[in-house]
């Protein structure tokens, strides 16, 4: 088996989700590449939850529609699923909750009464997931000392009864196939999540402030949990308006200080968004896409704030926007973005989604560009301090509070050098002038970084477009087909230069989108170029490889 | 007195006879003697939030934040989380604070972060020329309630009270020498404090002959007592024809927000270890 996927479901509250990371743990250290894609709906408990794992020798990040394995935890699971079979599938169930109904003969099943089994061992409800491993891990031929390895580094509570009940489903199922080992490094498992705010940490974050929200949410708690160990203030105030203004505070004082929230938090923040514009005041912004208008599918992903991102605030003014497509990605632009705010004293956006932030990946930092805290321009306390001295580039020195002798003015009033209000003509066409000078410079350092790359067969003349978590997708459904891939990272400034050779050599674009509008398609022709096929999604859920290439297929006869 | 020079060379266009000028003028004075009593002027930062009160960061020659409406305290709680040592006084209008901003405000007290509050308490919008506020009385005739307004004012220092404020006090731009007091023992409270200054607007809501007819100084009270505190705040509930008192309600000792916070700061050497030891768990 080189690459196949098991589906674990069950009701909210089953623990699926530790499920998942106990499989995908299991099969990483294998030496497979693992993806994780969790799909959950809002709400604590009840309703459907499940996780695909999809293992496989190349790195992955996207999942296929059939399944290899399917481990129902309750009936649904089953009923939902039931179409992933395939004939060589193997499906596990809860003997004590879930019938068959309609199940091809050439499925091979494997029921366990789990229910009963639970009540024997005096086991939680939680547990049941414990006991349904342990069946898949002996179905499958993995070591039962594998699964004792991972359960004692996933569980930190109730370790011996997950243990119990993990070795009677084994014992319960009989060895149907087996998964051998691989023999390559196995690479860290990490949410979207984890590798943004390990990029932000490692350009330097001081501050982390958010209000929780899906997708984001995690960051916050994983940046909560690892604050003292790295020094780093985390806050959740009252709303994201607090947010972004407590973030202003300390990017005044010089904090280095990013935010986590999805559309409905960076409505509430765009005023402060074009306040940071207007006093050059540096804060990163992650915002974790999910369907709307409104509330829509909270728990679900999309590519819809594209053009919210590139407008959202009063005013005209220069921002840094960019769209990491995998974890590496994720890591190095997170640093970036930290860094590019610093040194041209402007708004980033770290546009993710659900699907990249909350999906689990591998993550292979020796891979990624060597990345340095960089240290923004400081005023050299020669001449008296103005905080928006007019210069070439338009960047102008910083000073912090407190510096002796040294008035220390911002202001979201059009204002002078020096940070006094002004309404003067001359003055304030002069200033904002100032302000939007900083992008070209921005543009032209960004020449240095790879802000659009380029995949699969780079000789053919059709080419995918994507950008964000369908880079994985992409990838993978071009390398089947033989067609190019094209994803720009950076999103503003745009990268003309880089997209144009890029380019070079495709005849026919085909933009792959999960919006119903085509938003990257709409910003390309403001640069002039045009997109020949759309493939667009927007029921919230990630195009599966098989389903993307089958639509390929209808335009590329 | 101060010999410091605190002004800055921006023209000064509030209307003559503005309430604004005598808290202007009393922070100038506090300014300039805790100065001398030896606070530094570059560890203090003023900030405001947008309407006429605002413009008073563009005249006094300190570090200063000129918020957006309704959202100086925010910023003023992160300016103080980022540096304790520094003195933020922050100036809102009671539009700006007790309307737009108010959810902000209610949290500050409720965190007792250790910031001063000084409200600009015109109880009329000034620059968008005369619309009713949270503290107008009931009936009042402004723009955009021509035949009176249907809703009762709020009481801002009750709000305060129960929302966790740590100081309150209430002046008038009639009197300078209390503003000072209020001002200096405000700004030293350690912990969230509050005054709110009945500052007249010449303009669109002249009250100076409203409130001298009605204000009086504390006395006897003890700013310690909860229920005396109360029961003073509610003497006059911004609507009625009652005595108003001037001076300090309420002062507590309490552990304030940002004492709570550990300094950060990982080497970045440090920093490095850390996430390859993340990333080892990880496998």
């Amino acid at each position: 088996m080189n690459d196949f996927s098991i589906l674990i479901g069950g009701k909210a509250g089953f623990g699926i989700d530790k499920s998942g990371a106990v499989i995908g743990g299991l099969l990483n250290r294998l030496g497979l590449a693992v993806y994780i894609y969790r799909d959950y709906p809002s709400i604590i408990r009840g309703g459907h939850t499940f996780s695909i794992i999809r293992a496989s020798k190349e790195r992955i990040a996207s999942h296929r529609n059939k399944a290899d394995f399917i481990l129902a935890l309750n009936q649904d699971t089953f009923n939902l699923h039931k179409d992933r079979l395939k004939e060589s599938s193997v499906i596990i169930y809860d003997s004590d909750s879930v019938k068959l109904e309609g199940l091809s003969d050439k499925v091979r099943s494997i029921g366990v009464p789990i229910a009963k089994i639970i009540k024997e061992e005096g086991a939680g409800e939680i547990m049941r997931n414990s006991c349904i491993i342990g069946a898949f891990v002996k179905a499958a031929g993995i070591k039962w000392e594998l699964l004792e390895d991972i359960f004692r580094k996933e569980f930190t509570k109730e370790i011996q009864l997950n243990l119990n009940s993990g070795r009677r489903g084994y014992d319960e199922a009989k060895e149907l196939t087996k998964i051998e080992a691989v023999s390559q490094e196995s690479l860290p498992l990490v949410s979207g999540n984890q590798a943004v705010a390990l990029g932000l940490v490692k350009a330097g974050l001081n501050t982390y402030i958010s209000y929780p929200m899906t997708p984001t949410s995690p960051i916050l708690h994983y940046l909560a949990e690892i604050a003292d160990d790295f020094g780093l203030k985390v806050i959740h105030p009252e709303s994201e308006i607090g947010v972004i203004l407590m973030a202003l505070g300390f990017s005044y004082m010089g904090k280095k200080v990013a935010m986590g929230t999805s559309g409905g938090g960076f409505c509430l923040m765009t005023e402060g968004l074009s306040f940071s514009g207007m006093s050059e005041l540096p804060i990163v912004i992650v915002m974790g896409q999910r369907p709307g208008p409104s509330t829509g599918l909270p728990t679900y992903s999309t590519q819809t704030e594209l053009h919210f991102v590139l407008s959202a605030g009063q005013g005209e003014f220069c921002r840094f926007i960019v769209a990491p497509g995998d974890t590496e990605e994720a890591y190095f632009w997170s640093a970036q973005a930290l860094n590019l705010s610093w040194k041209y004293q402007i708004p980033s956006i770290i546009l993710t989604d659900k699907n990249l932030g909350e999906g689990i990946f591998n993550f292979d930092i020796n891979s990624v560009p060597d990345i340095k805290e960089e240290a923004p321009l400081l005023w050299d306390r020669k001449s008296p301090y103005k905080r928006y001295l007019n210069t070439e580039n338009g960047v102008s020195p910083l000073a912090f509070v407190p510096e002796k002798e040294t008035i220390i003015k911002v202001n979201s009033y059009e204002h002078d050098e020096s940070g006094i209000t002004t309404e003067e003509p001359v003055l304030s066409a002069l200033m904002l002038e100032k302000r939007l000078r900083k992008e070209k410079h921005l543009q032209e350092e960004l020449e240095k970084f790879n802000t659009v790359k380029t995949y699969g067969n780079k000789d053919c003349q059709i080419a995918l477009l994507c950008w964000g978590s369908n880079k994985g997708v992409c990838v993978e459904a071009a390398q089947g087909l033989g067609l190019k891939v094209i994803q720009p990272l950076v999103l503003s400034p745009f990268p003309e230069k880089q997209f144009q050779e890029a380019l070079k050599g495709v005849k026919k674009l085909i933009c792959v989108e999960n919006n119903a509008t085509g938003q990257l398609s709409r910003l390309l022709k403001i640069s002039g170029f045009n997109v020949n096929e759309q493939i667009l999604k927007y029921d919230g859920r990630p195009f599966s490889v098989d389903e993307l290439e089958e639509r390929i297929r209808g335009m590329v006869k | 007195m101060s010999q410091i020079n605190l002004g800055t060379c921006a023209p000064n266009t509030w209307c003559p006879g503005c309430g604004n000028f005598a808290i202007l003028n009393a922070v100038k004075a506090v300014l300039g003697e805790l100065n001398a009593e030896g606070l530094p002027l570059e560890n203090i930062v003023l900030v405001s939030g947008i309407g006429c009160h605002a413009k008073i960061v563009d005249y006094v020659n300190v570090n200063s934040f000129y918020s957006i409406h309704g959202r100086a305290t925010p910023a003023a709680e992160g300016i103080k989380l980022a540096d304790p040592k520094v003195k933020v006084i922050v100036f809102a209008g009671d539009g700006d604070a007790y309307g737009e901003g108010i959810e902000h405000l209610i949290f500050a007290a409720k965190r007792n972060i250790d910031i001063t509050m000084i409200i600009h308490n015109n109880r009329v919008y000034g620059l968008t020329t005369g619309q009713y506020t949270p503290t107008s009385p009931l009936g009042f005739k402004g723009r955009s309630t021509p035949a009176g307004t249907i809703e009762p004012p709020l009481n801002p220092l009750e709000v305060m009270l129960a929302s966790g404020a740590t100081f309150l006090g209430r002046g008038t731009s009639h009197g300078i020498d209390l503003l000072k007091k209020l001002f200096k023992e405000a700004i030293k409270h350690k912990g969230f404090s509050l005054v709110d200054v009945l500052q007249v607007c010449v303009t669109y809501y002249n009250m100076y002959e409203y409130y001298d007819k009605r204000v009086y100084g504390l006395k006897d009270h003890n700013p310690q007592d909860y229920v005396q505190a109360l029961s003073k705040i509610r003497e006059w509930d911004y609507n009625s024809d009652s005595p108003i008192a001037l001076g300090a309600f309420y002062k507590k000792e309490a552990p304030s927000f940002e004492e709570k916070f550990s300094e950060p700061g990982t080497p970045a050497q440090d920093r490095d270890t850390k996430i390859n030891d993340f990333l080892k768990g990880k496998i």
